[in-house]
C-alpha cells in the first residue's frame, strides 16, 4: 500500500518539549512541560485559559526564550530568533497589517521568509479566493485566517503549530479551514500541533491529544498524552454500590483517575482495563470528554 | 480518469469514531450495489479535500476494510473493492475463528465480563496493529 506521503524510514522527533518553564517576574506561567509529538501526528493540545498554551507555542516558535528547559524542532535546539526553518507557526491574534493590500502582504512574506514557495502561496490565496487588491481591514475574520495560514504554508513548514486557528469562525468559515489544512497534512505528511480550549472543535482533526493543566505553582503540566484511540481503548468508567474511598481495595489505587462518591453510587473512572469486578459494579466506555475533563480536574501527572 | 462513484458524509457529533463511518458507508454502499467489485474508492486526498477530515483516518477506514476483504489497496494505483461483505465473513470455515471462540471461552470462564474482553481485545489490537504502522 502506497502512503499519502514520503516518509524517512527513521524519524526524529519532530517537536521535543523537555521540563519546559517560563516565569514572567515573579510568576511562573509555565512550569516541568513536558512531551514529544508523534511524527506526522496531527496533535491536540487541550488547556483551560490560562493553562499556558501559547506561552509555550510561541516559546517553540523562538519568539522569547524559555526560563528553563529545552526545545527541540526536529533534533535542533531552539534558541530565542531566527525560528527554526521548519516550523510554522500562526499566532491566536493572526499578525497581518491591516492596511496593506493582500498583495502586499504576500509580497512582504516572501522577503521575510528565507524559505518561501511562492507558487503554493498562489495556490492558496486562490483557493481561498482572495481579491488581491483588497485591503486585510475589510477581509472577513475567515480570510483572514485563511491569508494568514497561507503565509505559514508557503515556508513548507514540517512542524506546524496553529494556535486556536479555529475560534471565531463561522462553520462554513471553519469547514474551508480544515479542507485547507487536512489537504496539506495529505500532502506534506507535516506534524501539526494546534491549541483549542475546546475539545469538540479540534478532536475530528487530531489522534493524539496532549492535555494541559493549570496547577499551584504554574500551568503546563501534562496530564494526559497519547492517541486518541488508546485513550479511549484503556479508560473505563466503574459505576458501584455506595463506598467510602478506602473499600476500593479490588483496584489498584494507581488506576483511578477520579472518584466521586454520592451515598449510594460511587463512579470511577480508570486509565486502564480492569478484570473481574465484585457484585454490584457495571463497567462503560467514557467519551473522550469524560476523560479529558477528568484528568483536567484531578490535575493527575502521568509518567 | 476515474469518477469517484461515491462521497463519504462525516456526521460530527454522531459519537461514530469518523473512520468508522466510513468502514460502515463503504461496506452499506457495497451491500447496496451502489459500489461494485472492481470501483475504485476516493484517494484520501479527495476524502479530505471534500470533509476536512484527518487523512489519517481515512487510511485506517481502508487498512480496516482491506483486512475485512473488501477492498483493497494496490501500490500507485488506489484502493478498489474486491468483494461482497457477506461472502467474506465465513466465520464457521475459518480455523481462526475456532481458536477465537476457545479464548473467549476461557475469558468468560476466567471471570471476566463482556466489557472487559472486548476492552483487552482492543487494546491488543490497537497494539498489534500499530506496530504494524510504518
Amino acid at each position: 500500500m502506497t502512503p499519502p506521503m514520503a516518509q524517512p524510514l527513521i524519524d526524529t522527533v519532530p517537536l521535543r518539549v523537555d521540563q519546559v518553564g517560563q516565569r514572567y517576574g515573579k510568576k511562573w506561567v509555565l512550569r516541568g512541560c513536558t512531551f514529544d509529538l508523534r511524527p506526522h501526528a496531527v496533535t491536540a493540545l487541550i488547556g483551560p485559559n490560562g493553562a499556558g498554551k501559547s506561552t509555550l507555542m510561541s516559546a517553540v516558535a523562538g519568539l522569547h526564550a524559555s526560563t528553563e528547559g529545552r526545545i527541540e524542532v526536529q533534533g535542533a535546539a531552539v534558541t530565542a530568533s531566527p525560528s527554526h526553518p521548519d516550523l510554522g507557526y500562526l499566532a491566536q491574534d493572526k499578525p497581518l497589517y491591516r492596511q496593506y493590500r493582500v498583495r502586499d502582504m504576500l509580497e512582504i512574506a516572501r522577503h521575510l521568509n528565507a524559505r518561501w514557495d511562492a507558487v503554493h502561496a498562489d495556490e492558496l490565496v486562490d483557493a481561498a479566493g482572495l481579491d488581491r487588491s483588497q485591503r486585510v481591514r475589510t477581509l472577513s475574520g475567515g480570510q483572514r485566517t485563511r491569508l494568514a495560514l497561507a503565509l505559514v504554508l508557503a515556508r513548507r513548514p514540517s512542524v506546524l503549530l496553529l494556535d486556536e486557528p479555529l475560534a471565531d469562525l463561522d462553520p462554513l468559515a471553519r469547514l474551508e479551514v480544515q479542507q485547507t489544512l487536512m489537504t496539506e497534512v495529505a500532502d506534506t505528511g507535516m506534524t501539526v500541533l494546534m491549541s483549542s480550549h475546546i475539545l469538540g472543535e479540534v478532536v475530528d482533526l487530531c489522534e493524539d491529544v496532549l492535555v494541559m493543566g493549570t496547577a499551584v505553582g504554574g500551568g503546563g503540566r501534562i496530564t494526559l498524552a497519547g492517541p486518541i484511540d488508546e485513550i479511549l481503548a484503556t479508560h473505563r468508567v466503574l459505576v458501584g454500590p455506595g463506598t467510602s474511598p478506602g473499600d476500593l481495595g479490588f483496584l489498584p489505587e494507581s488506576c483511578i483517575v477520579e472518584e466521586q462518591h454520592a451515598a449510594r453510587q460511587t463512579t470511577l473512572l480508570v486509565d486502564r482495563p480492569v478484570g473481574p469486578l465484585p457484585e454490584g459494579w457495571t463497567i462503560a466506555d467514557p467519551s473522550l470528554d469524560d476523560v479529558v475533563l477528568a484528568h483536567l480536574r484531578a490535575g493527575k501527572v502521568k509518567p | 480518469m476515474v469518477i469517484c462513484v461515491i462521497e463519504f458524509r462525516i456526521e460530527r457529533r454522531s459519537g461514530t469514531a469518523a473512520y468508522a463511518q466510513i468502514v460502515h458507508q463503504v461496506r452499506d454502499a457495497v451491500l447496496l450495489g451502489r459500489l461494485r467489485v472492481g470501483d475504485q474508492l476516493p484517494t484520501a486526498r479527495e476524502v479530505v479535500a471534500s470533509t476536512g477530515i484527518n487523512p489519517n483516518t481515512v487510511l485506517k477506514a481502508y487498512r480496516q476494510l482491506d483486512v475485512q476483504g473488501v477492498v483493497e489497496t494496490r501500490a500507485g494505483a488506489g484502493t478498489f473493492v474486491i468483494a461482497v461483505p457477506e461472502r467474506v465473513v465465513d466465520e464457521s470455515a475459518s480455523p481462526l475463528a475456532g481458536s477465537l471462540r476457545a479464548w473467549l471461552v476461557d475469558a468468560r470462564d476466567a471471570g471476566l465480563d463482556r466489557p472487559a474482553v472486548e476492552a483487552l481485545v482492543k487494546a491488543q489490537l490497537d497494539r498489534t496493529f500499530r506496530e504494524e504502522r510504518v
